[in-house]
């Protein structure tokens, strides 16, 4: 993945848009004039999102303002009207695939509320979500390699949750179980993540700890996180998209769009 | 290999391994004793343990789908009986020319001013093929049922009320006439199988030790899936599909194997089951019967694989007593064990015994001896997390069949 696909690429009409790929750094997740309605209701309007490889995005913006819709489009659980997903400059097309296979690609999504598998023990839990074959048949005889062994304690460092390995999923605190599933994330270890509301209902001292986890998440991966939290966002992001009513309303470094007077109308000023 | 006897640690596999000897040596020594030993087994009980070893087979094919799933099927019956069909087809083509008719084809067709044998029944002469079949024709059915029902992602109520409506309808079909299975007199009047007379004790003798050899064989075919990592992913879409899938793991998959399988563990269940009682007809495929099969496993415990083996063995127990003893009063006792378990119980027989071992540890060391706060959190939360609601379904069932009853 080092140059944008061209000529090469078999999705017809690549060519239409090899101009605005030419001369910027390769893309790692492109979402194009994406439209999503529900009885007549436009939760996503015309959105285009250009995302670079290692990136860390913000998406914030007011309730109802199609951020959550946004996510589920990109990881197959609901289907666009209109628009496409691209990861990858243009390889494939996510809106064309099921949530299993967009996944198998390497796309992450960490949910609002924290999802484990609650009767697993956190170590079940990163085994679960380690890189590798999907099949049923592989299922049956898989058994973990050293390798895997070894990665799976790494992450476990990683998230702080070593000592916990062995307790099921569901008995862990609220922080403790955002972290585990974010260490699930790592070892899935996915090319673009997609983040929701990572610290709704945290302390301080767990908050700091996210935005930690999250700098380290960016740089080899594409990250994308939604949030509420002004405070927590300003102090990871470095690019920020509002979405308003469905629309990008503005794009930005995170100062420049806090002086934007429509988004201090919208959004902050409230 | 090796994984197979990593199932259990020590004490697991003697505790296994004593369970083995007693079903399948340890009763048949028994039935040769001489009758005027004290201990000695009357030759009747035989079929009838047989019979319950089919049922604990069932009853934990069931539990693959159901407890370690979250899958409630009722439509198992169908399964079994699908099984149990083949069998019977075998043993009627098997006395061909020994009917009450002395026609190549089974009394029932004579009977029908039959002609020809339908062509579904070639190859049923043959043992080798009519076993294959026990295999393949629950096992398509399950396969095509499960590909297009979970494509569709029916789940929960509503899937368990397709299974009950495409059994009923099976039975129906099964009733008629027409459809050469012999109508609501199913098949009967076997004889032999593979030339040795049904009726001798040692046939039956036999026909109990293959059904516990096949019963031990299904337990460590279903505790290797179970412990493997394929058992971990079958659990997680139980408890969290979404995101299983959005781990990568395409549950229909997984969903359809676990599904197809089960139903073939059932269909074997099912043709061990028919030379033991002798018959096999339609009222095999009513919903009570899948219903029951699903309150064994509930009784037993849904989740683990002793449970629902313990429940289909000590419920048919009881209900043979029962049913002799006090005729009018087992569906009563069935039904309110349900909601027993269904209240208090929500991890079944099976989820007594941690809770025993804490009395038992609590009365015999001083108040001192009581496990730390970490070991009860770690106990209670996980048997409040057992999904209670989709046994509501069963237990509105159980509430209409003793409704009907007389």
């Amino acid at each position: 993945m080092t140059a944008p696909a061209t000529a090469t690429s078999p999705i017809a009409g690549a060519d239409d848009k090899a101009h605005v790929l030419a001369g910027r750094p390769p893309i790692a997740l492109w979402v194009e004039e994406l439209t999503v309605s529900f009885d007549g209701f436009k939760a996503i309007d015309n959105v285009t999102l250009m995302l670079d490889h290692g990136e860390l995005r913000c998406i914030i913006g007011p309730n109802g303002a199609g951020k959550t819709t946004l996510m589920d489009v990109i990881t197959g659980k609901t289907r666009p009207d209109k628009g496409a997903v691209y990861l990858e400059s243009r390889l494939h097309d996510l809106t064309q695939l099921t949530e299993c296979q967009i996944a198998q690609l390497g796309v992450g999504r960490k949910f609002q509320r924290p999802t484990v598998f609650p009767q697993h023990t956190v170590y079940e839990n990163c085994e679960l979500a380690l890189q590798g074959k999907r099949g049923v048949f592989h299922s049956l005889f898989a058994r973990l390699s050293r390798a895997e062994r070894e990665r799976i304690d790494q992450v476990l460092e990683t998230i702080g949750l070593a000592e916990l390995k062995d307790r099921p999923a569901g008995l862990l605190a609220h922080g403790h179980k955002q972290w585990l599933e974010i260490g699930m994330l790592l070892a899935l270890d996915p090319k673009v993540l997609l983040i929701d509301e990572p610290v709704a209902g945290m302390t301080q001292p767990e908050m700091e700890r996210t935005a930690d986890l999250m700098r380290r998440l960016a740089g080899e991966r594409t990250v994308v996180v939604v949030e509420h939290d002004m405070e927590f966002v300003r102090s990871i992001a470095r690019k920020v998209t509002v979405l308003h009513e469905g629309r990008v309303l503005a794009e930005g470094p995170m100062g420049d769009i806090q002086r934007d007077p429509r988004v201090i109308e919208v959004y902050l000023g409230t | 290999m090796l994984r197979l006897f990593q199932l259990h640690g020590r004490r697991g596999w003697m505790v296994v391994g004593a369970a083995s000897l007693l079903i399948a040596v340890v009763i048949p020594l028994l039935n040769l004793l001489p009758r005027s030993f004290p201990l000695a087994l009357p030759d009747y009980l035989i079929p009838l343990l047989g019979k319950f070893l089919c049922f604990g087979m069932a009853a934990m094919a069931m539990d693959l789908v159901w407890g370690y799933t979250g899958i409630l099927s009722l439509g198992h019956a169908l399964f079994f009986s699908l099984g149990g069909y083949a069998m019977g087809m075998y043993l009627m083509r098997s006395i061909a020319g020994e009917g009450v008719y002395r026609s190549a084809l089974p009394d029932f067709m004579v009977f029908l001013d039959w002609k020809q044998l339908p062509w579904y029944w070639l190859g049923f002469n043959h043992f080798g093929f009519a076993m294959a079949m026990v295999l393949v024709a629950p096992g398509l059915l399950a396969f095509v049922f499960g590909w297009f029902a979970f494509r569709s992602r029916i789940k929960g109520v509503y899937l368990s009320i397709v299974t009950q409506a495409l059994t009923y309808a099976a039975m129906l079909f099964f009733f008629q006439n027409a459809a050469g299975f012999g109508g609501n007199n199913g098949l009967t009047d076997f004889k032999r199988l593979l030339g040795w007379s049904l009726q001798a004790p040692s046939t039956k003798l036999a026909l109990y030790v293959i059904t516990a050899v096949a019963l031990i064989g299904t337990y460590l075919l279903c505790q290797f899936i179970v412990q493997s990592k394929l058992g971990r992913v079958l659990r997680a879409i139980r408890d969290a599909e979404l995101k299983t899938r959005f781990c990568g793991y395409d549950s229909i998959n997984y969903k359809v194997f676990i599904w197809t399988l089960s139903a073939m563990l059932c269909a074997v269940a099912g043709a061990l089951y028919v030379p033991q009682v002798g018959i096999i007809n339609p009222s095999e495929m009513q919903p009570s019967n899948s219903i029951e099969l699903a309150i064994w496993v509930a009784v037993g415990g849904r989740g683990t694989l002793v449970g629902p083996l313990l429940g289909a063995l000590l419920l048919n127990g009881g209900k043979s007593w029962l049913t002799a003893a006090f005729p009018s009063a087992w569906l009563y006792v069935l039904g309110s064990l349900f909601v027993v378990v269904t209240l208090f119980l929500p991890r079944g027989l099976v989820g007594l015994a941690p809770l025993m071992s804490r009395l038992r540890k609590r009365r015999g060391g001083s108040q001192a001896m009581t496990p730390p706060e970490s070991d009860r959190q770690a106990e209670d939360p996980v048997a409040a997390a057992a999904p209670v609601a989709d046994v509501v379904p069963v237990a509105n069932a159980v509430a209409a069949k003793e409704g009907v009853a007389p």
